[in-house]
């Protein structure tokens, strides 16, 4: 056994990666099935060890208007929450998309609407992908199924963050948050010092100096022409993202029937599905999108034709499927199969609605 | 070997504990393991259960629709997880507080007294680590040493003068579970 390797929760993974990665500042508001990434960090006082910031606000808008104000100062922060409020960040997120800036969210889904059901769910797949916020803006999305990508993604999405100056948001649920697994943390890194975040982030407010200009973070323009010249600098922005950061994974799709699509706690509970399935001699695979936004098309188009037909398995009331249908473009059946509420569909009901929904 | 087991009870029995004792067992052997609780009210006074899985390989879905064992510790968990046994399967209760017994043939029945075994002891907290020993001795999951080395590694330092009462406990478990 590796010596590095522990157990905990995905919640708890998530925090240690956080520190460990070199993040300069948490703000977050408790909300379950969330609550062990802010308890995890107050438990480990990274402020006495790596100098990160770990601050509980006073609400969850508070948070995201932090997690502007220090990633316009080029610094690496990041905030949680689950639905309700992730909702209440809306307009933080929009105006962090508007000021390209890079940050790390996370969500872990429970049920809605409203204040809903502590319950895991996947209804906030629109909201993440689609907007949430107004404005023309997307938010790189990547889905866990795991603790191990849980931990994993921390580092993943500030990477893709900083490369694209735009916020990265790690979409989780109640499962994979509160389940715990194995999980190999990543190893300590030093805090960027001020001189390597001016380095790197030559655009943030890091103090002005006699050889530059003035640094404006903001989403402000008032002159259309400009504010179209911005629309169209981030469009630009977002397809090169769509060419390049697809992730996505394939299992026993090559002589695969029938397809499932299903990310996060999904993917793995259609997994035991698909497992069932083969045993009853039923050639199933499953794609798994690991990033929802880019959403792997693609690869999902190039299966389209092969295939009798798709379903996907989600904790909602079908909303990935309207990407899935968008990139098969009517050439196969796609169906839906999913619960609500926070319901988690066990693997027996995915395999009885595949059956049910495409093999009839 | 990949066993799938299911542990359900009151909220304050220690349910979610025993899961995690095991899945640390589990992770002491280099097996892999999942630990899913309810996280739900059901905590907080009604019914607690914890879906544990221990496998030679990886793990796929941590929510299950069938178990290798049902360890139940009052009526309601009987009720809604007896059906829900594989056949040849193990169900594991203390008859303590189950009214209504299994009336399947079709699976292996244990009735284990642990909250006699606890109050013997004079030490009701020992109640789940008696569960299982119970369980470790129908059911041989994981070694007992992995328990114990797997407890010293998850207790703080300042619980381990109760590592030798977790460890009595678990022994008088082997004792104190019969079949039906």
């Amino acid at each position: 056994m590796n010596k590095d390797t522990v157990l905990m929760k995905g919640n708890e993974a998530l925090a240690h990666a956080a520190i460990r990665y070199g993040a300069d500042g948490y703000f977050g508001y408790p909300i379950t099935p969330q609550s062990e990434i802010l308890e995890t960090l107050a438990v480990e006082k990274p402020w006495e060890t790596t100098g990160m910031v770990v601050l509980q606000a006073e609400s969850e808008v508070a948070s995201i208007n932090m997690v502007y104000g220090g990633a316009g100062a080029g610094k690496m922060v990041l905030t949680s929450s689950s639905s309700p409020g992730v909702s209440l960040m809306q307009e933080g997120i929009s105006y962090i998309a508007g000021a390209e800036l890079p940050c790390l969210l996370v969500n872990v889904m429970r049920g809605g609407p409203g204040l809903g059901t502590i319950q895991p769910s996947q209804s906030d797949y629109f909201q993440t992908v689609k907007g949430g916020g107004h404005g023309d803006y997307r938010v790189i999305t990547l889905a866990p199924s795991s603790v191990q990508e849980m931990a994993d993604f921390v580092g993943l999405g500030f990477e893709l963050a900083f490369k694209y100056r735009n916020p990265a948001l790690i979409l989780a649920d109640g499962i994979i948050g509160q389940m715990m697994e194995k999980v190999v943390l990543p190893a300590q890194r030093p805090r960027r010092t001020d001189e390597e975040v001016i380095a790197q982030c030559p655009w943030a407010t890091t103090g002005k100096t006699a050889d530059r200009a003035s640094n404006t973070i903001t989403s402000l323009e008032l002159m259309p022409d400009e504010m179209e010249q911005n629309n169209i600098r981030f469009q630009k922005k977002y397809r090169e993202i769509e060419a390049n950061e697809v992730r996505y994974e394939a299992t026993n799709c090559e002589d695969a029937e029938y397809i499932m699509v299903a990310f996060g706690s999904c993917a793995r509970i259609s997994q035991k599905a698909m497992d069932i399935a083969r045993k009853a001699g039923i050639k199933v695979g499953i794609i798994r999108p690991i990033t929802l936004w880019p959403f792997p098309t693609a690869i999902i188009a190039e299966y389209a034709t092969k295939l009798k037909g798709i379903l996907t398995v989600e904790m909602n009331a079908g909303q990935m499927v309207e990407d899935v249908r968008l990139a098969v473009n009517g050439k196969v059946k796609v169906e839906h199969f999913g619960r609500l509420g926070g319901i988690v569909p066990d693997p027996d009901e995915v395999y009885e609605a595949l059956k049910a929904k495409l093999m009839k | 070997m990949k066993k799938e087991i299911i542990i359900a009870g009151f909220g304050g029995q220690g349910v979610l504990s025993l899961g995690k004792t095991l899945a640390y067992s589990g992770l002491m052997e280099d097996k892999e393991v999942t630990w899913m609780p309810a996280y739900g009210p059901e905590q907080r006074g009604g019914t607690a259960n914890v879906t544990v899985i221990i496998s030679d390989e990886k793990i796929s879905s941590p929510i299950l629709s069938s178990y290798d064992v049902a360890i139940v510790l009052n009526q309601p968990s009987l009720d809604k997880f007896e059906k829900r046994i594989k056949p040849g399967g193990i169900l594991i209760y203390d008859d303590y507080g189950i009214k209504n017994k299994s009336k399947r043939t079709d699976i292996h029945i244990f009735e284990i007294s642990a909250m006699d075994a606890a109050t013997e002891m004079n030490n009701a907290k020992a109640f789940n680590m008696i569960v299982l020993g119970g369980l470790l001795k129908v059911c041989p999951v994981v070694k007992l040493e992995s328990v114990m080395k797997g407890l010293k590694k998850t207790l703080p330092e300042r619980h381990h003068h109760l590592l030798p009462m977790n460890e009595q406990a678990i022994k008088k478990g082997l004792e104190v579970i019969h079949p039906l």
